[in-house]
């Protein structure tokens, strides 16, 4: 929250609200559905009845207004690139990206010789999970939510001191 | 060009005072992100109130340089690029680009490879039309078909996990044959899905295809008259629908389907009009019904024949190949997939241009949609049922 | 009716027009100048025989000092199919345009613009298709140099120096 961020240091009630929000926002994610290609399908596969996103508590948005992270599913190509960006920009904080995919990793099988294709979706905006595969299976799609997880478990509202 | 449909709400008297009651013409963009449009599609849309007058769909999105990377991959190596063309039915899109190498090459493959192409292309044809159907009732606005399909559709999705250990871009489909031959006890497994899905499509029926608010939404809705259709040249289940029984397995048969029994379902006008969006939802329903009949004579035959080395006929090596070019067109799940390779008889394909039949049937979406409502838009283009890994390459 | 049956004829309604047959090893070819192209298009439709409703594929070839339109027609009511080749050279790569005889040629037109860089006289919306619209060069020609960058953003493949654990 804009208010309690980095105004206190480290202390015993930072760390119990961290805990909170942190469980709170791990546990409810909903992310934009941003498929592009083929990792698009797996992503609606995952979403689906067997694999079933929902009861990890996520929901597929489509508007960025109103999504946590991202799931970057298929290629990014030139063209389409400063959409992504825009898309980004409009998520409000803390926002969080899914690289899904060898092509959203880093240009996939047309790394060599695409050239409008971006090689990694890095290359436009910070990524906090990469997915491997092309396409990854829905488990590894529901990995990549779980290390989130951890990641958003390690994070902190206390002011940073180095 | 389609008649705005007759909407009977009865207006009241209008005010004196409102000098122009259509409003001002708007321009919206919808997409490249956007729930309803199938992938990353821009449609400008030119509304006058809700009523559109103009939509123009912008591509290349996601191109991807198909073209230029197969001038740069051996022949072999172009395969898994293929898959990713069409990525619903990547079989299908396999299986065009391996029957034309193999026209130009001159290499003939054995009658067990062509039974297994052909199961596996029904199959995948199959999976395909599922979330074809299960996501336009998703943008129609029903939750409970989709849900419903693609768990059908994932026990396509585990046959071919097994066959190929992938299961959506498969790779398996090779020049001069396949990557592997059927695992132990795999026919018994689709025998067993062929059971299991005997009772689904009635289910579907039921649930989406009869249903009043189904009916009322794509009934008489963007109708695409035939002659139209050829001259844009849109093919497939949309051509179909609008009443030409036109089908590439049956006019030039390919893999061995012209010993196969299976019939063509063409619109009929069951809601209102040949060619509207509901003669092509419904083409693509009774295309898995026929799909499904092909599948198990394809099982049946294989059952009966004996095993083979289905690498037989691969070349030992693609590094002399014979100079030529060839058009080769298959039915791809979509419509007729084509593939344009000149080969200067080097390793590398000098130009392999690839027809996709998303391509075309988008093509017609700027000539239909004057005079529909914003939301007939949507039920237009899921009717097409475009994949935009095909349409950009 | 076979492609020779219809060259032919072709040739036999357009005298001295050009017209040439190609055989290849698969498929052969008919080979028709620029200034001939709509003229034959029209036959090829209209003509009771021939009757070439569909246009399946028109693909742009970069052939080192020239580019090449390749037509694939096919008739729905006869099942017949046929091939043109329409070669210009790189210094005045102009084709006239065939979307007024078969409308599907529209976006198959812009796309050969787009990635060979064959300019269609008469076109009704002339642009690039795939390509962004500040694009520069056409990227499937043989001299074709990729871009390291397009508006800010890098387009070459980021590898890891030499030597790296």
């Amino acid at each position: 929250m804009g208010v309690l961020e980095g105004r206190y240091g480290p202390n015993v009630v930072i760390t119990s609200i961290d805990k909170v929000f942190n469980w709170s926002r791990s546990r409810s994610m909903w992310p934009l559905s941003f498929g592009l290609a083929c990792c698009a399908i797996e992503m609606m596969a995952t979403a689906a009845s067997r694999f079933d996103l929902d009861r990890f508590g996520i929901f597929m948005r489509p508007t960025p207004r109103q999504s946590d992270c991202m799931i970057v599913a298929g290629t990014v190509t030139a063209k389409m690139a400063e959409r992504l960006k825009r898309l980004y920009e409009q998520m409000a904080e803390p926002r969080y990206v899914i690289a899904m995919g060898s092509c959203a990793n880093s240009g996939g099988p047309y790394w060599e010789y695409g050239y409008h294709v971006v090689k990694g979706v890095d290359l436009v905006i910070p990524v906090d999970v990469y997915v491997p595969g092309c396409p990854p299976r829905p488990e590894a799609l529901i990995d990549a939510f779980l290390k989130l997880r951890e990641k958003i478990e390690r994070e902190s509202i206390a002011r940073k001191t180095t | 060009m389609t008649e705005p449909r007759e909407l009977n709400i009865p207006l009241g008297p209008l005010p004196s005072d409102v000098e122009d009651v259509h409003g001002e013409r708007m321009i919206l963009q919808m997409g490249p992100q956007h729930p309803a449009t199938h992938g990353v599609l821009r449609i400008e849309l030119e509304t006058d109130g809700e009523m559109a007058v103009r939509a123009v769909p912008h591509i290349g999105y996601l191109h991807r340089c198909f073209e230029k990377v197969a001038e740069n991959m051996q022949w072999p190596q172009i395969v898994p690029y293929t898959d990713r063309l069409d990525y619903l039915g990547s079989m299908n899109n396999a299986l065009g680009y391996v029957l034309a190498c193999e026209k130009l090459f001159g290499i003939e493959v054995s009658e067990r490879v062509r039974a297994i192409r052909v199961l596996a292309a029904e199959l995948n044809r199959v999976a395909s039309h599922l979330v074809a159907v299960g996501t336009y009732g998703l943008d129609i606005g029903a939750w409970t078909p989709f849900l419903f399909l693609f768990q059908q559709r994932e026990h396509i999705l585990d046959l071919f996990d097994e066959l190929s250990g992938s299961r959506l871009l498969y790779n398996y489909i090779w020049i001069g044959g396949l990557s592997h031959d059927l695992p132990d006890g795999w026919l018994k497994k689709v025998r067993d899905f062929l059971v299991y899905m005997q009772p689904k499509i009635p289910e579907l029926n039921t649930l989406l295809t009869y249903n009043k608010i189904f009916l009322e939404r794509t009934g008489k809705v963007a109708v695409l008259p035939a002659e139209t259709a050829i001259q844009w040249g849109v093919t497939g289940p949309n051509l179909r629908g609008s009443g030409v029984k036109w089908d590439l397995r049956k006019i030039e048969p390919y893999s061995g389907y012209e010993t196969y029994d299976f019939e063509i379902p063409t619109g009929t006008g069951e809601a209102g009009r040949v060619g509207d969006c509901f003669d092509r939802y419904v083409v693509r329903v009774r295309e898995m019904e026929q799909s499904l009949r092909i599948v198990e004579q394809a099982v049946q035959r294989l059952e009966r024949m004996p095993a083979d080395d289905v690498r037989a006929a691969i070349p030992k090596t693609f590094s002399k190949v014979p100079v030529g070019e060839i058009y080769f067109r298959t039915e791809a799940t979509k419509g007729e997939l084509g593939f344009y390779a000149v080969s200067d008889g080097k390793s590398k394909p000098y130009r392999l241009k690839c027809r996709t039949p998303s391509f075309c049937s988008l093509s017609v979406l700027s000539k239909m949609s004057p005079g529909l409502l914003i939301a007939d838009v949507v039920a237009l283009v899921g009717s097409l049922d475009i994949v935009l890994g095909e349409v950009d390459r | 009716m076979t492609v020779s049956e219809i060259f032919a004829k072709l040739s036999a309604a357009l005298p001295g027009r050009g017209l040439t047959l190609e055989e290849g090893a698969v498929e052969a070819v008919i080979r028709v100048p620029r200034e001939a192209l709509i003229e034959t298009a029209r036959r090829l439709r209209d003509e009771s025989e021939l009757n070439f409703d569909a246009l399946m594929c028109l693909s742009g070839v970069d052939r080192a000092a020239e580019l090449e339109a390749v037509y694939h027609l096919c008739s729905m009511k006869y099942r017949h199919r046929v091939t043109l080749r329409c070669v210009v050279s790189k210094d005045d790569p102009v084709i006239p345009s065939v979307c007024s005889i078969w409308p599907a040629a529209d976006w198959h037109e812009r796309e050969a613009w787009d990635l060979i860089g064959i300019r269609f006289a008469g076109h009704p919306d002339f642009r690039r298709i795939l390509c962004p619209d500040d694009w520069e060069g056409h990227p499937l020609r043989k001299d074709y140099a990729v871009p390291t960058s397009y508006h800010g953003i890098p387009l070459t493949a980021q590898l890891p120096p030499e030597n790296t654990p």
